[in-house]
């Protein structure tokens, strides 16, 4: 399945301790290029500090990152979006007064060229709003009538929606989805799946956080299980099933006593 | 790269039955159809359009009752010039309380700026554009210490500028040593800090550079909250601002610079005080920071932040200086002026309430 094995991004032994509490746990994590990578785990397993982490939003206090072999140290958000990767958040990080297009550029936005834009700060409005539009339409989301529409507006699907028609749009190296399909309807999430996908197609790899363990299994190519703080096993929906990827999560089930054989990195 | 050929898992029946329901994910258009609807639609869009709806009928309402007087370009200008000081300060008012805080030391900061043009002028001969230069630094101070408190030390905005408040008029009362510089002094020293008080006469109005430069100040915040990424991020953080930081924006540094300029614009009504009752007294301008905040209020920002437009603002304040002009030409007692205020607060926000609802 993964015949292209190359690493794209890479942690080695990251720690995150708040006082007493150690978020994660000296873990590994491995993403190759091309694949949709879930990571499951109970809740308080510490995946959503790893997501952090691998996004920008916490700074681990050890252990290494590296992005195609790179090492690199993230301060903030901006500095993972600033090297092609984007994050789409549980809570979506969309403002819901601004519109869609406003929204997709939020922090990035453009203004136009010449001395309106260097010195006045003018943002090139109708170039962002064509732009959005374009992206919009690339993940078959345009059945927009007025993209100057308040993202508050909109259903929970649509917000969807926008959060990753921004991150597919500007991601060059990874796209980290945290529960994209937990808020969302039967057909919603469905078109959320089909958006994953699509951005694999497009050859960027997909990191992706869920609990739903279907989702899981039809999606992605590898499942990395966390567990107190670590990664204790790597499986594939083709040699394990969903019950056995619980029992690992929740600690019923030995890794190692597997047959198939864990850690397949 | 293909899909998983993974068999376990196919799309599961539930899913099916939902695809032959048909219809569309994500059809981004609103399926309005009543009235009341539209109309909500129409408000939340434009947050400036209920106040001058209100503006208009209230012009409407006086020019009726009193008729020729009311309507008079003389008495127009007059409101217009009885509102300046509360429209600089209100759009000062209005960056903060889009960012979700509120600023009850403007006055203060206006008073205290007042002085400071005023000494730096009068008692310690300084050029009067020195003076002023000097004026509007120390607006940007007093901004900068409520940001820092704000952003820093992460204290409430009310919490932060209720102490400020008291803090800076004390030190108001203690630099100018409780003591008003007379008009004359002013117009001998610095008739630059008259400036803003010196009005033109066009077809009957008279209109003061005060007034010509609010209406100058609210364009150019206009532009830099609509057509900058700066006004974009201030509404970003008011909105959410955890969204917003994941988002990449820095909200502290956005937050920062909002009470820098509040400062700094707070500094400009001091300059438009000056010019307006033409002395310097620390006891002047009591009442400016709750009737900044009803401008902004009457306006349609909402106090939640994230939501509301600068020209709401400028409306806000003719509303409440036509209200007080009309009654107090129809000989109405002033009671009732505050009276009525109170009552506009009180629709706005309830109109407010009911435009927020999605």
């Amino acid at each position: 399945m993964t015949t292209d094995k190359k690493i794209v991004f890479q942690a080695r032994g990251l720690v995150k301790r708040y006082g007493h509490v150690t978020a994660i746990d000296h873990t590994d994590f491995d993403l190759y290029a091309g694949e949709v990578l879930a990571i499951i785990g109970d809740n308080g397993a510490g995946k959503s500090s790893l997501i952090k982490a691998l996004s920008g939003a916490l700074v681990p206090d050890e252990g290494e990152i590296t992005l195609d072999g790179k090492p690199i140290h993230f301060k903030s958000p901006m500095d993972a979006r600033a090297l092609g990767i984007e994050t789409v958040y549980q809570n979506l990080a969309v403002s819901p007064s601004l519109d869609i297009a406003d929204n997709m550029f939020l922090g990035r936005e453009r203004r136009v060229p010449g001395i309106l834009g260097s010195v006045f700060r003018m943002l090139d409005k109708k170039g962002m709003h064509d732009e959005a539009k374009a992206k919009l339409a690339e993940l078959g989301l345009l059945t927009i009538q007025n993209i100057n529409q308040a993202v508050e507006t909109l259903s929970g699907g649509q917000r969807q929606g926008v959060a990753v028609a921004r991150a597919a749009a500007f991601a060059r190296h990874v796209v980290i989805m945290d529960e994209p399909t937990a808020a969302l309807g039967v057909k919603e999430s469905r078109r959320v799946l089909n958006l994953i996908n699509d951005v694999r197609a497009k050859g960027l790899p997909v990191i992706l956080i869920s609990h739903n363990m279907p989702h899981v299994f039809e999606v992605a190519d590898r499942i990395h299980i966390h567990r107190l703080g670590k990664r204790i096993a790597i499986v594939k929906p083709d040699t394990h099933t969903m019950s056995e990827a619980v029992a690992i999560m929740t600690g019923a089930l030995n890794p190692e006593d597997h047959p198939a054989g864990a850690y397949a990195a | 790269m293909t899909t998983p050929q993974n068999a376990k898992v196919q799309t599961a029946d539930h899913e099916k039955v939902a695809n032959a329901a048909g219809g569309d994910f994500a059809t981004f258009q609103g399926a309005q159809v009543s009235l009341a609807d539209r109309l909500h639609q129409f408000f939340h869009q434009y947050p400036v359009a209920a106040p001058t709806i209100v503006l208009l009928a209230a012009i409407a309402l006086f020019s009726s009752i009193i008729g020729g007087r009311f309507l008079d370009p003389f008495n127009l200008s007059l409101i217009l010039q009885q509102v300046t000081i509360i429209g600089v300060l209100g759009i000062a008012q209005t960056l903060i309380i889009l960012t979700a805080g509120i600023d009850l030391s403007v006055g203060a900061v206006m008073v205290l700026t007042s002085v400071i043009m005023g000494r730096m002028a009068v008692e310690v001969g300084l050029p009067s554009g020195l003076a002023l230069c000097i004026g509007l630094i120390a607006g940007g101070v007093t901004g900068w210490i409520n940001g820092l408190l704000v952003t820093r030390f992460r204290l409430p905005p009310f919490i932060v500028t209720l102490g400020t408040w008291n803090i800076f008029f004390a030190l108001n009362l203690w630099y100018s040593q409780s003591e008003t510089i007379r008009s004359q002094e002013i117009e001998a020293a610095a008739p630059l800090l008259h400036w803003t008080g010196t009005a033109i006469d066009i077809f009957g109005a008279r209109l003061t550079y005060g007034s010509l430069l609010m209406l100058g100040l609210f364009v150019v915040i206009w532009y830099a909250l609509k057509w900058t990424a700066w006004g974009k991020h201030v509404y970003a953080t008011g909105d959410d601002p955890d969204s917003a930081k994941l988002a990449g924006i820095r909200t502290e540094r956005v937050l920062m610079s909002v009470y820098v300029v509040a400062g700094v614009l707070c500094a400009i009504a001091a300059w438009v005080l000056i010019g307006r009752i033409g002395s310097v007294s620390p006891q002047a301008g009591m009442m400016a920071n709750l009737d900044s905040i009803t401008a902004v209020v009457i306006g349609g920002t909402s106090l939640f932040g994230g939501r509301g437009s600068i020209f709401g603002t400028l409306m806000g304040a003719l509303v409440v200086g036509v209200f007080r002009n009309g009654l107090a030409l129809a000989g109405v007692d002033v009671l009732w002026q505050e009276f009525t205020v109170g009552a506009l607060i009180i629709v706005a926000v309830g109109v407010d309430q009911w435009i927020r609802k999605v």
